[in-house]
């Protein structure tokens, strides 16, 4: 029986796997046939781009805090304070800022993206739609998925930056690193890549946050039981998918830029 | 013009449709009646194709609809207008864009155009003016002739109505009845109801298809359904419940 029931879950995971895999495919198809709309893209846009701002920021400032702070205790030890501001830089630049910044979108945009679209679907608004004559990718997915292409990657590079500040200000005015050489030393270890590599991460977690929240309400179904199940799966597997996705990119990023 | 054949369709466990055959001619106004839960919904749903069927087949004009894929079907339903059950107004836009809503999509009139067939949409469906409200600002029975009018804005062939009096008290109920008639009779359509109020099916059908467990029962013009001996749609029409036999 168990080895039935893995089986069992084990088909249901790849055959989503594979339909949200489908839904990008018809994402990006779906320019083909329409035009997106100026309206609702600039409306998703603000949703997510402008009212994202303050979880971002306050996230890219938090860490960076955090990261001066805990770094500089442990280089303190063996007296290299002064490459602190390089570690929280890179660090934040091409890890901690775009993995961030995607968990906290997850949170925020995700969640409200599958609980829209899950209310739509099962107050018959998604039927509606079809029945209009309008196809639902091209109506509700598009606009949301650009949205969130567009943004991501400035919403990262805004953490980052805040984290990087944030950062300076705690390494040098509360634990005394000189600031000439934690700058110096910024700019020296941070190469252009380690800044593209967290924006090249941002475009694809921006699009894994977009194309699973819309599956997941898309697909949702029951009343109101269901809007919730259908959110708190979009929220689970785009972070896990964000975090499994950030390794491989690491990895491979490392071997575009550092071959 | 809509012919469907052998179509059966299963949900888990529970078979919904077991084979159902029928004819819809252009023009027609049909009413399929049939207990709750008897699959009325689902059926209508097929018409149009927002569900697919196990087996069989759904001819509309010729086109097999079961054998097309979403971005084909998006032509096919053009042709249809369709009012669901809780008239699945987007409750995001106000009426004026939700009864607006396809012919701005098809960009093919000016807005002024837009504007002026949308007013003349609401007209039709007796509330005028009210295109700034939100849906969640309308009543049950405003909610549903909001859902007609943007059913009817663009002109469509078909008209689907899903338990188009479900929830309205017998006044709005019988507003209701009265649109759908007027539609049918002004605009010239193919008119589909499903529904189980037999007081509507008299008034908005000129024949009626009767669902019953999972097949077409029984069909025929109106008054000749609504007056008929066979004990199941006897009791059906007259709503008898299954006498209960002594212990």
């Amino acid at each position: 029986m168990p080895v039935l029931l893995i089986h069992r879950r084990f088909q249901a995971f790849t055959t989503q796997l594979g339909e949200i895999f489908q839904l990008l495919v018809e994402s990006v198809r779906s320019l083909r046939y329409e035009r997106p709309s100026w309206k609702d893209f600039l409306n998703q846009l603000h949703f997510v781009g402008v009212k994202s701002q303050s979880v971002v920021i306050t996230t890219g400032a938090a860490t960076g805090m955090v990261l001066c702070a805990q770094t500089f205790l442990q280089f303190h030890k063996v007296k290299m304070d002064t490459a602190t501001g390089a570690v929280v830089s890179i660090g934040m630049s091409s890890e901690l800022g775009p993995v961030l910044a995607a968990l906290m979108l997850t949170g925020r945009v995700g969640a409200a993206m599958t609980a829209e679209l899950g209310t739509m679907k099962v107050t018959e608004q998604i039927d509606a739609l079809r029945a209009l004559a309008a196809h639902p990718v091209d109506t509700l997915v598009v606009p949301r998925f650009l949205a969130l292409l567009a943004s991501a990657p400035l919403l990262t590079a805004e953490s980052v930056v805040v984290g990087i500040v944030s950062s300076w200000l705690v390494g040098v005015h509360l634990l005394g690193i000189d600031s000439a050489y934690y700058l110096v030393n910024m700019t020296r270890y941070t190469d252009p890549p380690d800044v593209m590599t967290g924006l090249i991460k941002s475009v694809v977690f921006g699009a894994i946050i977009a194309v699973v929240s819309c599956y997941k309400g898309l697909n949702c179904q029951g009343g109101a039981e269901g809007v919730g199940r259908a959110t708190t799966e979009a929220v689970v597997a785009a972070s896990i998918s964000i975090l499994i996705t950030n390794f491989f990119l690491t990895l491979f990023l490392a071997r575009v830029f550092y071959p | 013009m809509i012919e469907v054949r052998n179509v059966s369709k299963t949900f888990g466990t529970q078979q919904v449709l077991r084979g159902v055959s029928l004819d819809i001619e252009r023009g027609e106004a049909v009413v399929i009646i049939g207990r709750s839960g008897g699959g009325k919904s689902i059926l209508l749903k097929h018409l149009i194709g927002l569900l697919q069927p196990d087996s069989g087949t759904v001819r509309v004009d010729g086109e097999d609809i079961t054998a097309m894929d979403e971005r084909n079907l998006l032509r096919v339903r053009r042709k249809y207008g369709m009012l669901f059950q809780m008239a699945a107004l987007f409750d995001s836009l106000t009426v004026e864009e939700n009864v607006g809503f396809v012919l701005r999509r098809q960009g093919l009139e000016s807005e002024a155009e837009i504007r002026r067939r949308v007013a003349e949409a609401l007209e039709m469906v007796e509330l005028p003016g009210i295109g700034h409200k939100m849906p969640s600002e309308l009543s049950g029975g405003m909610r549903k002739r909001v859902g007609l009018a943007r059913a009817i804005v663009y002109r469509p062939e078909i008209v689907l109505y899903d338990e188009p009096t479900t929830g309205l008290d017998p006044i709005a109920a019988d507003n209701i009845d009265r649109l759908i008639r007027r539609v049918w009779e002004t605009l010239h359509v193919t008119s589909i109801a499903v529904t189980h109020d037999m007081k509507s099916a008299r008034t908005i059908s000129n024949r009626i298809l009767m669902l019953h467990e999972g097949r077409i029962y029984s069909e025929g013009p109106t008054a000749e359904i609504l007056e008929s001996a066979d004990p199941v749609i006897h009791r059906f029409v007259n709503g008898i419940s299954t006498p209960q036999k002594p212990n």
